[in-house]
């Protein structure tokens, strides 16, 4: 009985070396579908990986409304500070007090592009862009406020 | 038509009526030597970027593109980087052997050199124990790993040296015995008769099923021999930083990495002259039009191509496979390739004695 899975192993291993070599030979002889990216040559036409994530940032529609109510779960959410969210109160026309962010500070510097605050974000306010050229002189400049100056919540985002 | 034979003759003449015979043998030793050299040299580059290249159309990268036409250059700039750094001798190392490691490396390069028949009538020493030679001169490669990974003075180097060890040494018993196939068949050890002996078909054509089996082997048997993935535990970048040559530097590593490329090339060689016929062009038994044809291509493109055949696919051999553990490095030594090489000896001795191959 050992002999015969003894020569079974033998061709097995024969049989998966082949069919990797065969996948690899494949590869070398079609050098079409290069997968490099030339950067700094290619930045006009460069396109990222779905899942590459580069910064947090918070979506606006053309009349400066965003969906973020000031809920904090992104600030509770993130693991090392990154994010502070800065609220205040409107009066609504009915002349009820409501929550809502005055700023939503964002330290890049700090971030790790873990992604927990999005999964957090219950109104789907913020999500990762796929820019990645940061670097800046001063850091000062990490420091974002994601909000627009002068906008406000969409309607029905509760 | 062009003849490595003929050049080496006319120099020979030339040298012998301006000069008295031993100026002559000196100054073609000089020759020799240098030419050895400048290969190592040339093969050094070629290699190197040959290499890098495969590896990267196999990884479906680019690989080197910038430094001249699709960096075709970059060997050269690699190697001029490598002469002007430092090489650091570390304090804790003896610094004698650790010196030493690397001209041991190369100097069997060299010596491997000497019996390889490079075109037809073209060789730097016809010996009738070629085969023996080489099977001997490399096995004192481990050498100058053990050297360099003991002198280091470093637990990496050790631990890869002491690996390679222990795969140098088993491995040579399948690969010599896979070379003591084709002996069986030609009934000779020199190199010169061996490829004599395939004009009417080279053995791997001749040999058919135990002689491709001793192919198989040889191939397996020589990428381990050259400490190269997947038998790399010598150097294993992920585990051991860099292996025995950890703490090499500048032109000192140049040099262990230049003695691995041409021990690839050695042993490709070897494997060439062996079973794919060496110099001998592509004959077959009787087809004397046919033959004749093949016999305007010079021997030494012929033997130039089969070796290169040969690293491409070691090379391609090297970028599929992941590399293996200790224990499963000698279990492949020792549970099937030795028992199939010693099973494989008894069918290739059964097959000369009854002259079943053509």
């Amino acid at each position: 009985m050992y002999i015969i899975n003894y020569i079974k192993t033998v061709f097995s291993t024969v049989r998966s070396m082949l069919v990797g070599m065969r996948r690899t030979g494949y590869y070398f002889t079609h050098h079409k579908e290069i997968i490099t990216e030339q950067y700094p040559d290619n930045r006009d036409t460069l396109k990222m990986a779905d899942r590459f994530k580069g910064e947090v940032v918070m979506p606006h529609d053309e009349k400066n409304e965003h969906r973020c109510t000031g809920c904090t779960a992104c600030e509770l959410a993130c693991p090392n500070g990154t994010i502070k969210v800065i609220t205040k109160f409107d009066i609504t026309p009915e002349g009820k007090k409501k929550k809502a962010i005055d700023k939503l500070v964002y330290h890049l510097e700090l971030c790790t592009m873990c992604n927990l605050c999005i999964v957090a974000c219950p109104s789907d306010a913020i999500k990762m862009a796929q820019t990645f050229e940061h670097s800046v002189f001063d850091r000062n400049e990490l420091t974002k406020v994601l909000n627009n100056p002068g906008s406000k919540i969409m309607d029905g985002v509760e | 038509m062009f003849s490595l034979a003929d050049i080496s003759k006319t120099i020979d003449t030339w040298l012998r009526l301006h000069l008295n015979d031993t100026w002559t043998l000196v100054v073609e030793m000089v020759i020799a030597g240098v030419s050895v050299i400048g290969l190592f040299a040339v093969l050094g580059l070629v290699l190197v970027i040959m290499e890098r290249k495969v590896s990267a159309w196999i990884q479906i990268r680019l690989g080197p593109n910038r430094v001249g036409p699709k960096g075709m250059f970059q060997s050269l700039a690699d190697t001029v980087k490598l002469l002007v750094k430092e090489g650091l001798t570390p304090d804790g190392a003896d610094k004698f052997l650790f010196n030493l490691a690397p001209l041991i490396a190369i100097v069997v390069a060299m010596l491997l050199m000497a019996p390889i028949a490079f075109a037809k009538n073209f060789q730097l020493w016809d010996m009738n124990i070629g085969v023996l030679y080489i099977t001997a001169v490399s096995s004192i490669m481990v050498i100058s790993v053990l050297m360099a990974g003991w002198a280091s003075n470093n637990k990496y180097s050790l631990l890869g040296a002491m690996r390679s060890g222990a795969q140098i040494v088993s491995y040579e018993l399948s690969a010599g015995l896979s070379i003591i196939a084709i002996v069986i068949l030609t009934g000779s050890l020199s190199f010169n008769e061996i490829v004599q002996s395939q004009a009417d078909g080279w053995w791997i054509f001749k040999g058919h099923i135990p002689v491709i089996i001793a192919f198989v082997i040889f191939i397996i048997a020589a990428t381990a021999e050259t400490n190269r993935a997947p038998f790399d535990l010598a150097e294993a970048e992920s585990e051991l930083t860099a292996g025995f040559h950890t703490e090499y530097s500048g032109m000192k590593f140049a040099l262990f990495f230049l003695a691995e490329y041409v021990n690839v090339f050695i042993v490709c060689a070897i494997g060439a002259t062996l079973f794919l016929g060496g110099w001998m062009p592509f004959h077959i038994g009787h087809w004397d039009a046919f033959n004749h044809v093949m016999d305007f291509i010079p021997s030494s493109m012929w033997f130039f191509g089969k070796t290169f055949f040969l690293i491409f696919l070691i090379m391609w051999f090297r970028w599929t496979f992941p590399r293996l553990r200790i224990d499963q490095l000698l279990n492949l030594e020792w549970k099937y390739l030795l028992p199939i090489s010693m099973f494989n000896i008894l069918l290739v001795t059964a097959m000369a004695i009854l002259k079943w191959h053509f």
